[in-house]
């Protein structure tokens, strides 16, 4: 019994110390440098959707020419 | 720009899935680690593609109902978003599987053999290849009516297959990814926190609503460029 105990403790620890040193991230969010991969991303969002914007006015304008 | 809330409503559930997605707090999961942010692009493709499917669907079944040819243009650049959204689905879960399923106790070559078998990789690839087949079917046939009704025949076929190929046999099959046969591979995934759906259900509304938007300049190109012919 006593055994099955500490086994059974064992294993929560472990699981407990797994959780805990997951490698995340963590460093690029203290130092910020996360925001600059955002930055990046939107700009590239900004892009295309200045995109699509550009073709949908040109299409609206040949609808009113015809 | 025509009736642009929903372009505007769109492009803004992005900004926020972009800066909100890469941000909030996700579970320390020792397998996934940072890669589960994934789930707010690659999911949301597969949700595009299915939400612009359902659309083409749709459309395919009004095309039947009234003969109007719009229905047709219609339903064939809905499935052709669909099918780009499918691709970028595959190409993204491709990036994603090569960093979380790789065994590196195993050669790259074993883990590639676990990998070919997945259920959903396979199922996918029919789903998509059904579509395809879509698109090959349609451009063989010269005749406007012909094409436009014997397309949106198959069209409704091909939605059919969904529902083997993407939505039953997937889950009911043990996989690697997540939601084989315990649960949902799309609405809950097993390693997702709570938290992690304030970003995830308005990311899928985003991107389906940019897929949508696509679709339509997809659709007035093609009705302007059938007028011209016309004229």
């Amino acid at each position: 019994m006593k055994k099955l105990i500490t086994i059974f403790i064992f294993i929560c620890s472990t699981f407990l110390t797994n959780a805990q040193n997951v490698e995340m991230a963590d460093k690029m969010k203290e130092n910020g440098k996360i925001y600059v991969v955002i930055a990046v991303m939107l700009a590239i969002l900004a892009g295309l959707v200045l995109y699509l914007v550009r073709i949908d006015r040109k299409i609206s304008k040949l609808e009113k020419n015809k | 720009m025509r009736k642009s809330w929903w372009k505007i409503l769109g492009v803004l559930l992005l900004v926020y899935t972009f800066i909100a997605g890469l941000l909030i707090e996700v579970p320390r999961n020792p397998q996934l680690q940072e890669t589960i942010r994934n789930l707010f692009f690659h999911v949301c493709m597969w949700f595009g593609m299915m939400i612009l499917f359902i659309v083409s669907f749709v459309r395919a079944i009004m095309y039947l109902r009234t003969s109007k040819h719009i229905h047709d243009i219609a339903s064939r650049q809905y499935a052709g978003v669909g099918i780009l959204f499918g691709v970028l689905g595959y190409v993204t879960g491709a990036i994603w599987m090569s960093y979380t399923w790789i065994d590196p106790n195993k050669s790259i070559f074993d883990s590639f053999d676990t990998i070919a078998r997945e259920p959903k990789l396979i199922g996918a690839a029919i789903a998509l290849l059904v579509y395809a087949a879509y698109l090959v079917l349609r451009d063989s046939i010269q005749d406007m009516d012909k094409r436009a009704r014997i397309s949106a025949v198959y069209n409704i076929f091909a939605f059919a297959m969904l529902f083997p190929s993407i939505w039953i046999i997937p889950r009911l099959l043990d996989s690697l990814h997540p939601g084989g046969s315990d649960g949902n591979p799309a609405l809950d995934p097993g390693s997702a926190s709570p938290n992690m759906r304030l970003v995830f259900y308005p990311a899928i509304a985003g991107w389906t609503l940019i897929g949508v938007w696509i679709a339509t300049l997809k659709i007035r190109i093609k009705i302007l460029y059938e007028q011209k012919l016309s004229q």
